[in-house]
């Protein structure tokens, strides 16, 4: 019975920050992720990774689209996770690094981002949420060092600017603002490298979500970690699309249908599109 | 047998302390909740756009209040910490209504009984289900009774007189703007003026709506739904339109806790 007392009392004398983290660590802070002293011993091999997100920007928009492989060591774990996440209806995020400790960390920005908006009764600037998330990351540092690593990657409709927003992070926090796209993960280097070649300015949201499952094909054409479209068990990467009318991820039916058209393409030419010289 | 001086009975403090609290929740203006095809709508004139008396409280819970504005802020943030830290802890769709009204029970009732001044608050939580014959919703009072109401709720200054008017109007399953024209029509005095749309809060549990249900309805969205509303309705003409303050009832019909004092739009006292 004091235990429920001490409950009320916090629940409505303490009326607090806006910030539910915050509350978290002073109500219940058991429930946060990664907040131990530090590991034993270095796990980075031992858990589960999740691996290659990338993220593009369009006019009027952004798309970000993940494969679909967690990895632990030279296993693969599971060949459907679900590496994108709604934070609310116009942002996303993307985890790579520890499936686990990043899973957790989308599930408490998801709920940090509505308690404010619940609270205040209006929605975080764009910078304020990626600024929320820059200090989550931070705060999972001690367990970053031991192998346990996440980085997200974050987007965002921005309606000030009627334009999609990208940031990445590293293991200290961030954020870092990237212009027209972004990746990160295992395979994040030769998906960089083939939006970097499929990037158009004037792309249409269709477009842009057909780039992006061009790199991730070429991220998991030369990284073990990267999961490429699984055919015979209709495993198709996670695709989402935020504009002015929010946050959509795309039916399979959908990604299905980009997909094979890509691998129809592949089959003639294994490499992809090529870009011209001049 | 003699009383030491300034002894009071515990009944006649209980009793000044409810009447302490009606009178202080009568003095505001009255809040409608009531069922519609597709959920549950709110309704509340309210002038102010910034001090809300409806709010959401998690993906299928809405919350909304009469009396002082400060008491029930504290209690819809209290509620958002309970209901967020649940659906934390354990899965969203762990986040009930009765969970919420139990717990505001307890704390309504712990203040009534244990502070020298009781809550003068009214409010309803409800949660908005798969199909009609699912939604909840909840009245808690000052003293931390609970009701589980069915249909509609009107809760505020002459409450009883605003829920004669909308049980006329009120049926199972109505179209939102039906539902809507009822509610206007139930806190408006007969012959009276409807409140603009710039005075009223309206928000919706809308059950069709994917992830979170609660939204407010405002701007051209409202326009648009009232002009649908009175439509169907030909205007009243019984009386003088303009005759008395459209909102504060002042005839004979109204109950003893009629309005007294300015309305409470929660900036001062």
């Amino acid at each position: 019975m004091a235990a429920q007392r001490g409950w009320t009392n916090n629940l409505f004398l303490d009326t607090g920050s806006t910030s539910f983290t915050e509350f978290l660590g002073s109500y219940a802070p058991g429930l946060l992720p990664g907040r131990f002293e530090s590991l034993a011993a270095p796990v980075g091999d031992l858990i589960p990774h999740a691996t290659t997100i990338v993220a593009v920007n369009f006019p009027g928009g952004v798309v970000m689209a993940g494969d679909r492989r967690a990895t632990s060591g030279n296993y693969i774990l599971q060949k459907d996770m679900e590496k994108v996440f709604r934070t609310d209806d116009y942002s996303c995020m993307g985890i790579a690094g520890a499936a686990s400790t990043g899973i957790e960390m989308a599930r408490l920005y998801q709920v940090e981002l509505e308690h404010y908006e619940k609270r205040e009764g209006r929605e975080l600037s764009v910078e304020g949420k990626a600024n929320r998330l820059s200090t989550m990351i931070r705060g999972n540092l001690p367990m970053a060092m031991q192998g346990m690593v996440v980085v997200p990657l974050f987007a965002a409709y921005d309606e000030n600017r009627d334009a999609g927003r990208i940031f990445s992070y590293d293991v200290g926090g961030g954020p870092y603002e990237q212009t027209n796209y972004a990746s990160i993960g295992s395979g994040s280097l030769f998906a960089r490298g083939a939006l970097k070649k499929l990037y158009r300015e004037d792309a249409s949201a269709e477009e842009t979500v057909l780039a992006c499952i061009q790199a991730l094909y070429d991220a998991a054409d030369d990284d073990s970690a990267t999961g490429g479209p699984d055919v015979s068990r209709r495993i198709w990467p996670l695709v989402a699309v935020i504009t002015d009318e929010g946050f959509r991820r795309l039916p399979d039916e959908e990604v299905e249908a980009h997909v094979r058209q890509v691998l129809e393409t592949r089959m003639a030419n294994p490499d992809g599109p090529t870009a011209p010289l001049r | 047998m003699s009383m030491p001086f300034g002894y009071v009975s515990p009944e006649q403090e209980m009793r000044d302390k409810a009447d302490f609290a009606r009178k202080g929740i009568a003095r505001g203006r009255s809040v409608v909740v009531l069922q519609y095809e597709n959920g549950i709508l709110f309704v509340a004139p309210n002038a102010s756009r910034a001090l809300h008396k409806i709010s959401e409280i998690y993906d299928r819970i809405g919350f909304a209040a009469v009396g002082k504005y400060n008491e029930f802020e504290a209690l819809r943030l209290g509620g958002i910490r309970y209901a967020d830290i649940n659906g934390y802890t354990y899965a969203r769709s762990d986040v009930t209504a009765r969970g919420l009204a139990n717990l505001y029970a307890q704390s309504l009732g712990m203040v009534f009984t244990e502070s020298r001044k009781p809550y003068e608050v009214e409010i309803v939580v409800a949660e908005v289900g798969e199909g009609p014959e699912d939604d909840q919703i909840y009245r808690l009072t000052f003293d931390g009774s609970v009701a589980d109401e069915h249909g509609f709720v009107v809760m505020g200054g002459v409450a009883e007189t605003v829920a004669g008017r909308l049980k006329d109007r009120f049926s199972q399953g109505m179209p939102l703007h039906e539902a809507l024209d009822a509610a206007l029509a139930a806190l408006t005095e007969p012959g009276g003026e409807r409140p603009p749309v710039s005075q009223l809060e309206v928000a919706v549990l809308d059950r069709t709506r994917v992830h979170r249900k609660f939204q407010r309805l405002a701007g051209p969205r409202l326009e648009r739904l009232i002009a649908a509303a009175s439509e169907g309705t030909p205007p009243e003409s019984t009386a003088t339109p303009g005759e008395g303050s459209p909102l504060e009832a002042d005839d004979g019909d109204s109950p003893a806790t009629a309005p007294e004092g300015d309305i409470d739009t929660g900036s001062s006292d």
